[in-house]
């Protein structure tokens, strides 16, 4: 006997065992019976559906438990096509598990690998095919072909250009200048100081120019800003940023400096913005500072002041660009 | 003859006359298919892209995919007089005006759910296999490219409706656009027509859902089932299973009846889903202003990750010589997800060259007999998963009572600390199961009966296992670490001394296992007892 360590041996594929319903004919009656139940329940469940179309008006809403209020026309469709559906393939696999062969069977796998003879026929056939086309002995064609190719590639890319028009510095500006009222959204009202009590908020837009009413989404997406009233003590700015406040009111851009999100939940108590899309939390007491989140820079702030009669106005335009980064940002 | 026999006689001829199909259909009807659940998970993507086709064409016909500016005077009284684009009034008008059009939206959205979830189980399932090593890397990269695809298509897809919650993905979208270096601002007006949102956007990503994705869709499906038809399926280990065979049922009818009525039952399930469970209900959230956005913004899940890597990521942002480089969007939103996807196509060529291994495989592994692979894969599913928790954090700290910052920081820890701790204990699960089985061979399986000897002595007894059992517990192979030499006959390093080193180092971690049992083993425990 040697000492070689002898492997556990494959046994074989196992005998196989008859179903029920193989050897006794009361038991194959009852599963034809049960597959025919399934696809009898599934021309039920069409019928269901045919008849809500027809016959259930589609404005009836009746609350269910845990669903709450659901339309039943859209509901009973629903669940009629459902079952209509599932009872097919239920019916199906049943037949197939109790009444089909279910003897495995085994088919042989070949290798992939063509053998050596087929391979070096293959080298061979791409050789002549390739001397004979002269590819190798000509580079000049292999060159302007190259060239020829390389270039007429650029066509698709030349002819997407007309996608759009070019940046120029349409990111860098918005509709705020010097002298532009705060109007409220919705609604367009010019806003005193004296609209708002200290700790309110009020989403505003640039007055629109006299015989304009609408007010594109793309100049929204630039232009909204947000109004907050806090007493004057509690900023902690410099000179500068105080001067651009009016009355403890203060004014950023609502479009968040991460994503472009509107910066929109304001927490009374914290003094603190929250961008509901990436979590960033801006302080307004400190200019906008980001004191969490992924975003990088403040929101940017609005000098504001009143006009002659008292109404919320834009000192100057924004002095940087609102939204999120792009390369050509220079800060 | 039957007259009915005759009549497909008759039809078959006709067919074949003309194709010469007889040869390949006679071959072809009786082709094996192994049977085991995990493999019902890609036929599940299969038919749920058959109902996104056809739910998809139905909603096409009322879809609208328009950003001119509308009123809004349809059926749903809250919105009435509200300006909207033309495409989300034209989504109102299929929920509340067409009849079965909200039950057909509900599908589309389910089934884009389970097509999604069907590619990433799937995905896992070979992975953790080992079905994608040779011969099978072109379909596991196929694999790849429509799971890719597929993230891209839900997006576009439940962006089209053009409300608020959507809208605000598609604000966030081109924020990564514009974010690439040197050319972001000038792709993302290409992208969108000018500045954002614009009127072009829409339309646009219509034509991409409804067109160019799913005919590439069409194109990568077709490959993939040809391949695993040619190929034919792999199968687990098991008696009679062998490298050179396949054990199943054959197509006709067995298979045929199987495969077809799995397709009436993802269909009906998703049906059931569309009639009872609610999803993205478009008219609470309103048409998109830029200048608005609702509470607990949540992607669909597949984006989950993404969104819950920019969450997390640090607040970086580089200036130089008067331009911006966005680290804090870059690194979430580009640059991860690259290395992640690259790594993941790749991973077939990695670990043949870590291990060596060029030869065919068409018997799968069990994961615990592939200890460092299995622990690879949990991972990078320990690192999408601490992603994907972020990805809904605001909803989590509402739900659990925690703060936003303590979600955060469990993330940002989490997801550099975890995956590292997630491979040692799967490592050492794979092993201890290893041990299990080597115990389970050689010393039968526990009965619970305890007995107690003449002497006094309790034992429990022991039963043998099966001799197939057996077999399927010992048949995988157990490689042997590589061994390159850095030294050449004469002692000099060679030029690919460290390289060879790496994959030392790589292989033996690889070819750390337990040793199976033996026969040899087994019967010199009988000869003890």
């Amino acid at each position: 006997m040697s000492n070689e360590i002898e492997a556990i041996k494959d046994p074989g594929l196992p005998a196989h065992v008859h179903r029920r319903a193989d050897n006794d004919e009361k038991y194959a009656r009852r599963a034809e019976n049960q597959v025919a139940i399934l696809f009898l329940l599934s021309a039920l469940g069409t019928i269901l559906l045919i008849v809500s179309y027809i016959f259930i008006p589609d404005d009836i809403f009746v609350f269910i438990p845990i669903m709450g209020e659901q339309n039943i026309h859209q509901l009973l469709l629903g669940l009629g096509m459902a079952i209509a559906l599932f009872c097919i393939g239920a019916g199906l696999i049943h037949w197939a598990k109790t009444l089909m062969p279910d003897e495995e069977v085994i088919a042989e796998r070949h290798e992939f690998r063509s053998d050596d003879e087929d391979r070096a026929e293959f080298v061979k056939t791409v050789k002549a095919g390739a001397g004979a086309a002269g590819l190798g002995r000509r580079p000049l064609i292999k060159r302007t072909l190259g060239l020829a190719l390389g270039l007429s590639g650029l066509t698709p890319l030349l002819l997407l250009r007309d996608l759009g028009p070019l940046p120029k510095d349409e990111l860098k500006k918005t509709s705020w200048k010097a002298g532009t009222r705060l109007v409220t959204d919705p609604g367009d009202r010019p806003i005193k100081a004296s609209d708002l009590e200290v700790g309110a908020v009020a989403q505003t837009l640039p007055e629109l120019p006299a015989g304009e009413h609408h007010r594109s989404l793309n100049d929204i997406a630039k232009d909204a800003v947000l109004l907050i009233r806090l007493r004057p003590e509690d900023f902690n700015l410099d000179d500068e940023r105080l001067s651009w406040t009016h009355e403890g009111i203060i004014a950023f851009s609502k479009i968040c400096s991460h994503m472009g999100c509107a910066v929109a939940l304001y927490e009374q108590q914290t003094k603190h913005l929250l961008c509901p899309c990436h979590q960033s939390t801006f302080d307004v007491t400190r200019a906008a500072k980001v004191i969490f989140g992924p975003a990088a820079r403040p929101l940017p702030q609005l000098a504001i002041t009143v006009d002659e009669e008292g109404y919320l106005v834009a000192q100057a335009p924004f002095n940087e660009p609102v939204g999120p980064s792009f390369w050509e940002r220079t800060s | 003859m039957t007259a009915r026999e005759r009549i497909a006689g008759n039809v078959a001829g006709y067919v074949d006359d003309r194709t010469g199909a007889a040869k390949w259909m006679k071959k072809n009807l009786t082709k094996v298919f192994p049977d085991h659940w995990s493999f019902l998970l890609g036929e599940i993507c299969l038919y749920s892209f058959i109902i996104l086709l056809a739910s998809g064409t139905f909603l096409t016909f009322w879809f609208d995919p328009s950003m001119k500016e509308v009123v809004y005077d349809g059926a749903y009284a809250p919105l009435q007089g509200v300006e909207m684009s033309a495409a989300y009034a034209s989504a109102l008008d299929i929920s509340f005006e067409v009849r079965g059009g909200l039950l057909m939206r509900q599908i589309h959205h389910w089934a884009a759910l389970i097509f999604m979830v069907g590619i990433v189980v799937h995905l896992l399932r070979v992975y953790f296999t080992g079905a994608f090593r040779k011969p099978r890397e072109f379909n596991w990269i196929i694999g790849i490219g429509l799971l890719t695809l597929g993230i891209v298509e839900g997006f576009l897809g439940y962006s089209l409706p053009d409300d608020l919650l959507s809208g605000t993905g598609i604000r966030i979208a081109e924020a990564i656009i514009q974010a690439i270096p040197v050319v972001g601002s000038y792709l993302a007006f290409f992208a969108f027509g000018g500045a954002f949102p614009g009127e072009a956007f829409i339309p646009r990503i219509y034509t991409v859902h409804i067109l160019l994705l799913p005919g590439i869709f069409l194109a990568l499906i077709t490959v993939h089932l040809m391949l695993v038809w040619y190929q034919k399926h792999t199968q687990f280990p098991g008696p009679g299973r062998t490298e050179k065979n396949v054990v199943g049922y054959p197509l006709m009818p067995v298979y045929m009846a199987k495969a077809g009525g799995f397709f009436f039952i993802v269909f009906g399930v998703t049906a059931f889903l569309g009639a009872v469970a609610s999803i993205n209900p478009i008219w609470l959230y309103g048409p998109y202003t830029p200048g608005q956005i609702s509470a607990g913004s949540q992607p669909d899940w597949y984006m989950g990750w993404l969104d819950g890597l920019v969450r997390m990521a640090p607040p970086l942002e580089t200036y130089f010589f008067g331009y911006t480089i966005s680290w804090n969007i870059l690194i979430p939103g580009l640059i991860l997800p690259g290395i992640m996807f690259t790594l993941l196509a790749l991973y077939p060529f990695i670990e043949s060259w870590a291990t060596g291994d060029k030869r065919e495989h068409h018997l799968l592994d069990r994961p615990r007999n592939a200890p460092n692979r299995t622990a690879i894969g949990a991972m990078a599913l320990t690192f999408t998963l601490v992603s994907l928790i972020n990805g809904g954090n605001d909803i989590i700290a509402t739900t659990f009572d925690l703060t936003i910052n303590q979600m955060m920081w469990f993330s940002r820890i989490g997801v550099i600390v975890l995956p590292p701790i997630a491979f040692v204990v799967t490592k050492r699960i794979c092993l201890s199961l290893q041990r299990a089985d080597r115990e389970l061979v050689l010393h039968g399986r526990e009965t619970g009966r305890l007995v107690r000897l003449p002497h006094g002595e309790f034992v429990e007894i022991h039963e043998p296992i099966s001799a197939e059992k057996a077999w399927t517990l010992t048949s995988h192979e157990q490689l042997a670490p590589l061994e390159l030499p850095e030294f050449d006959e004469a002692g000099v390093r060679r030029p690919k001394a460290l390289l060879n080193k790496v994959r030392n180092r790589i292989s033996r971690a690889n070819a750390v296992a337990v040793p199976k049992a033996t026969e040899t083993e087994r019967k010199e425990l009988e000869g003890h007892h």
